[in-house]
């Protein structure tokens, strides 16, 4: 089945000064999906990515130039990524749309090119 | 990394009560005077663990992550603000001794999380801190709640509450207010302390009038789940903190049939006795009688006991209104007030009839709060028309009317008074 990355961007963006009671129902609701997901026959798995960390190489003449920051001049920032089996981009799609996170920034699609 | 697919979802309020937890904990770690930085690096692991698990899903032992990055947290602050570390060389030293071993996970780990809590509770109910402020820094602190919470809870503004909490927790730096149990010498006083404010938690919770928000019974969790701990442990499981834990379970009981589909608010009388909480009446009773060992018999012994009184009767018609009666006499005895003098002149009417209940309540005509009280006129206007006396209920409905109330009470009473007209 093929697989779809689900890229979660967001502008570093949970409200300020959640209570501990807030801060477990956004995560109870992330949880609730991925469950729906899985429950659904569909395998997903999640890597957060380190904040405020990254380097931009770019080649050309000579040796490659880094840069820090990747999203230095970015609004939003990817936070984690998802890696998610589906049959095509719609049901994919289908399954992002009731992903919590639309709640705090977008959720870009990409399929993973399969070998061959 | 977990590549299990199905995460485990979190226990209901794991994260309040964990706040209370690793705060108690912190605080234990970096010293009283600390409590603000120890709240910092508490919200510091609670927002790391937002940002983490809906990646990684939950870890195996979820406590034991959280209080880790909260440690982790603190260790960075101490070493990364010299000055700070300078300023307080023992603090910083202590806490790297200490952090290590104070905490690990594992099975162990429960019984000093609950001793801390129980140490945080009299520091927040320390008499040096003035009355008003102990309920909202036990909410704070040991209960895990926001700002915003607990002036929902309490109806109030959220400046007004985060201000009191600024003050009060200036008051327990300046004046050194300890994170331990009391000796033995000092325990009774300082224990009386801890059990008013959660009483008043609790009232402040069932008190909750129709359509009002959950927090208000979050109040009243909040209170039961804090006096459980005390009448666990052995230094603080008194016949007082019973009988207080009896009183709470066996009201609690009531809540589900107090609440119509409408919202509507249903008194004693008009409830439906098969939704009251059968689990948390049999509690009640069984720490009711843990109550009863000793000398002592507190006003909580006595409120507990007209609960329970109610709680056994299987109709209200079958309510054994004597015994209430003679509860409230001794109740009246401890808590000479015009509110407990009033609801026993009820007791009085439903024991002997209207008359002996309005020959009570002469006696209290002229206390200036039960004047201003509605439900102090709504009760003679009540029992004056079961004495026959239409003209004196009529008017004293009207007085009823005349004063702040809610209204559904306000329907009710003008219902009465067209059915005296007809």
């Amino acid at each position: 089945m093929p697989q779809y990355m689900l890229l979660l961007r967001d502008a570093g963006s949970f409200p300020a000064d959640l209570s501990p009671e807030e801060i477990q129902a956004i995560i109870q609701r992330y949880i609730g999906w991925r469950n729906k997901v899985a429950a659904g026959g569909r395998r997903i798995t999640g890597h957060k990515l380190k904040d405020r960390e990254g380097r931009l190489l770019r080649g050309g003449a000579g040796s490659p130039v880094a840069t820090d920051g990747p999203y230095a001049e970015a609004k939003e920032v990817i936070g984690g990524l998802y890696i998610v089996d589906a049959n095509d981009y719609g049901e994919a799609q289908r399954l992002a749309s009731d992903c919590p996170h639309l709640d705090y920034g977008t959720i870009e699609i990409r399929e993973i090119q399969p070998v061959g | 990394m977990k590549s299990n697919p199905s995460a485990s979802d979190l226990v209901e309020h794991l994260f309040r009560q964990h706040a209370g937890r690793m705060l108690a904990t912190l605080t234990r770690l970096l010293g009283s005077r600390h409590l603000a930085l120890a709240e910092e690096v508490v919200q510091e692991a609670l927002a790391t663990a937002l940002q983490q698990w809906p990646f990684q899903g939950v870890p195996e032992n979820p406590s034991a992550w959280l209080i880790q990055v909260a440690k982790n947290r603190a260790l960075d602050r101490l070493r990364r603000d010299r000055a700070f570390a300078e300023r307080e060389r023992d603090v910083a030293a202590t806490f790297e001794a200490r952090a290590s071993t104070a905490i690990g996970g594992g099975p162990g780990v429960s019984r000093p999380f609950a001793d801390d809590e129980l140490c945080m509770m009299f520091m927040a109910c320390h008499p040096d801190i003035p009355r008003e402020s102990r309920i909202a820094l036990t909410l704070k602190t040991v209960g895990g709640f926001s700002v915003p919470e607990i002036a929902r809870a309490f109806l109030a503004q959220e400046a007004t509450i985060a201000q009191r909490l600024v003050r009060v927790k200036k008051l327990v730096r300046e004046r050194d207010i300890p994170l331990d149990l009391p000796d033995r010498r000092e325990m009774p006083e300082r224990l009386d302390s801890v059990l008013e404010v959660l009483y008043l938690m609790f009232n402040e919770g069932y008190a909750a009038h129709a359509g009002e928000s959950l927090v208000r019974h979050d109040l009243v969790d909040e209170a039961i789940r804090l006096t459980r701990m005390l009448a666990r442990h052995p230094d603080t499981e008194t016949p007082k903190t019973h009988a207080l834990l009896a009183l709470m379970l066996l009201q609690a009981a009531r809540i589900p049939a107090r609440q119509g589909a409408a919202g509507e608010l249903f008194v004693l009388e008009d409830q439906d006795r098969r939704l009251w909480d059968r689990a948390l009446i049999a509690d009640g009773l069984r720490h009711l009688d843990a109550s009863a060992r000793g000398e002592v018999v507190s006003a909580y012994h006595l409120q507990a006991g007209i609960a329970a009184a109610h709680a056994v009767a299987p109709a209200y018609e079958a309510t054994d209104w004597t015994e209430i009666v003679s509860l409230y006499d001794a109740l009246l005895d401890v808590e000479p007030t015009p509110i407990v003098a009033l609801n026993r002149a009820i007791a009085v009417a439903k024991a002997r009839g209207a008359e002996a209940g309005l020959h009570a309540l002469a006696g209290l005509r002229d206390d200036p709060t039960l004047s201003r009280y509605y439900l102090f006129h709504a009760t003679l206007g009540e029992l004056s028309r079961e004495a026959g006396d239409l003209a004196a209920a009529a008017r004293h409905y009207e007085a009823a009317l005349t004063l702040p109330c809610s209204e559904p009470a306000r329907r009710f009473l003008r219902n009465k008074l067209a059915i005296l007209g007809a």
